[in-house]
């Protein structure tokens, strides 16, 4: 399993490396989102101190929801779903290794914004380890999460409109539970942040097991 | 048959629960004083909180049916078609609690709407299973839309505790009476204790109803949709068997054949292709 996912997360990592949408277009996108934000709010500038947390995660939601249309786009192409399966590959290690490639991504692109927080909403990024851990536990929650509604929803030509409507109020506590964290750290009381550390962590545990188990059958359907 | 027919028990069900219903509407109308503090809008507790438990018991039995449908051995459509009943149900039940408790909340708290914790997984948990069913409308094989609608509602369902368990760790501006707890109302009387237990039987009297309606229509719909392609398939065989009978009466677009006096119901396929020409043609 271990081996397969591996593997998965290899193709899919180089495939985005060489086509560069990641890169080029989703990360450029959550810039945009991050000065909209700030165009929207920043006549007061401490709405947008107050709100940067919130605002941080909004951001990488909605740039989540397009990591896991490409991951699942790439796989449209050339009847690629079809080679998948018929791989041998463990359905529970393509199903790691998928989530593995849009954390990954969702990762590098965290760090982006953060260092776009930090010049844009001049934030002070306190409580780096509550930073990394919140941050680490959210976005696996998000990319299992995000594989699993991928997967149902792939092959579907309403995709586009599907994923989101279903997604974004399952992840919902993922958004309440990291912002509380964020605000926490950036507010200088990391402790304040421990109880919300610990939901991630549940919800991370939690989809990465529905994920493993739900995967295959969901893949031979797609 | 039986699954389908209305049953005597089914209709037993329907007027236990009309009866209680209206108990409950005249308990909760006429025989309960009004609250000291609250007057008449006391009165929706014996509304809002059943409705609400509905919610709960409708989204707890998609997801028990999920899982029966997604073990192998229990592995049944039918299983698919109660998970989907009920998700409707709950839908609308989670709908009435938020507009229910809007039309407590105005009076009492002032505003329509608070982004308070309960109010908001409430809100949370009806856009969840408003994609559940939107998922469901995607039009697919049946087993294949079983399968991915059931660990839909399983995801779906993980979801609830989470939220809810944040409501703990949230401090929460929604008073905690609106549980089945009503030893907390400090002016509660026996009879509005009695008449909310009644509440609660009464609406999930109207639930069960409803499931087993709401599960009937299902089969029948399902039954329509492959039996009427059968029937149609049989038609057209014996469409197409009376022409191969008799060809000479098709040779003629105006012919006094019945069938043929509207031009599309011909079909081009098996009508000899002159004869449609020259009908194009004679327009």
């Amino acid at each position: 399993m271990w081996r397969d996912a591996l593997l998965v997360v290899g193709k899919d990592l180089r495939v985005e490396l060489r086509s560069r949408v990641a890169t080029n277009q989703v990360a450029p996108f959550a810039l945009v989102v991050l000065v909209l934000f700030a165009f929207a709010l920043d006549p007061s500038r401490g709405v947008l101190t107050r709100a940067t947390a919130g605002l941080f995660w909004v951001a990488v939601l909605l740039c989540s929801l397009l990591a896991v249309q490409r991951s699942f786009a790439m796989e449209a192409a050339d009847s690629a779903r079809d080679g998948l399966r018929l791989s041998g590959l463990d359905p529970a290690g393509i199903f790691l290794g998928k989530a593995a490639a849009v954390a990954i991504q969702l990762l590098v692109l965290e760090a982006i914004l953060a260092a776009g927080i930090v010049v844009l909403y001049g934030s002070h990024l306190h409580g780096p380890l509550l930073l990394l851990g919140s941050t680490s536990a959210a976005t696996v929650g998000l990319a299992a999460a995000g594989t699993v509604y991928g997967v149902l929803a792939a092959g579907l030509r309403v995709r586009e409109t599907l994923l989101p409507l279903l997604l974004l109020p399952v992840v919902a506590p993922v958004l309440l539970a990291a912002t509380r964290a964020w605000e926490a750290a950036l507010s200088g009381t990391p402790s304040d942040g421990n109880p919300w550390l610990q939901l991630l962590g549940v919800f991370a545990v939690v989809y990465v097991t529905v994920g493993v188990v739900a995967f295959g059958p969901l893949l031979e359907d797609a | 048959m039986s699954p389908i027919t209305p049953a005597r028990a089914t209709r037993i069900l329907g007027i236990a629960a009309l009866a209680a219903v209206a108990a409950t509407v005249a308990l909760g109308l006429w025989v309960t004083p009004p609250d000291v503090v609250q007057g008449d809008l006391v009165r929706l507790i014996y509304v809002h909180p059943p409705v609400a438990w509905v919610a709960y018991l409708a989204f707890g039995v998609t997801a028990l049916a999920s899982v029966l449908y997604l073990w192998p051995r229990t592995r049944s459509l039918a299983w698919d078609r109660l998970a989907g009943a009920s998700a409707e149900i709950g839908v609308v039940f989670t709908a009435l609690t938020l507009v229910t408790g809007s039309i407590w909340g105005r009076p009492t708290w002032g505003v329509w709407w608070t982004w308070d914790a309960r109010l908001t997984t409430t809100a949370l948990l009806l856009v969840l299973y408003l994609g559940y069913l939107a998922l469901r409308r995607v039009a697919a094989e049946p087993e294949t839309r079983a399968k991915r609608s059931a660990v839909a509602a399983l995801v779906a369902v993980v979801d609830v505790p989470i939220v809810h368990l944040s409501v703990v760790w949230w401090r929460t501006l929604h008073q905690s009476a609106t549980v089945l707890t009503p030893n907390l109302q400090p002016t509660v009387h026996g009879s509005m204790a009695w008449t909310m237990l009644l509440g609660f039987c009464a609406f999930t009297l109207v639930y069960a109803w409803l499931l087993v309606h709401r599960y009937r229509l299902e089969t029948l719909e399902e039954r329509l949709e492959t039996e009427g392609l059968s029937i149609a398939l049989a038609e057209r065989r014996a469409e197409a068997a009376e022409r191969v009978k008799a060809p000479q009466d098709h040779a003629d677009p105006r012919s006094v054949d019945p069938r043929s006096a509207d031009p599309r119901s011909a079909d081009p396929r098996s009508a000899d292709l002159p004869s449609a020409d020259e009908r194009v043609v004679s327009r």
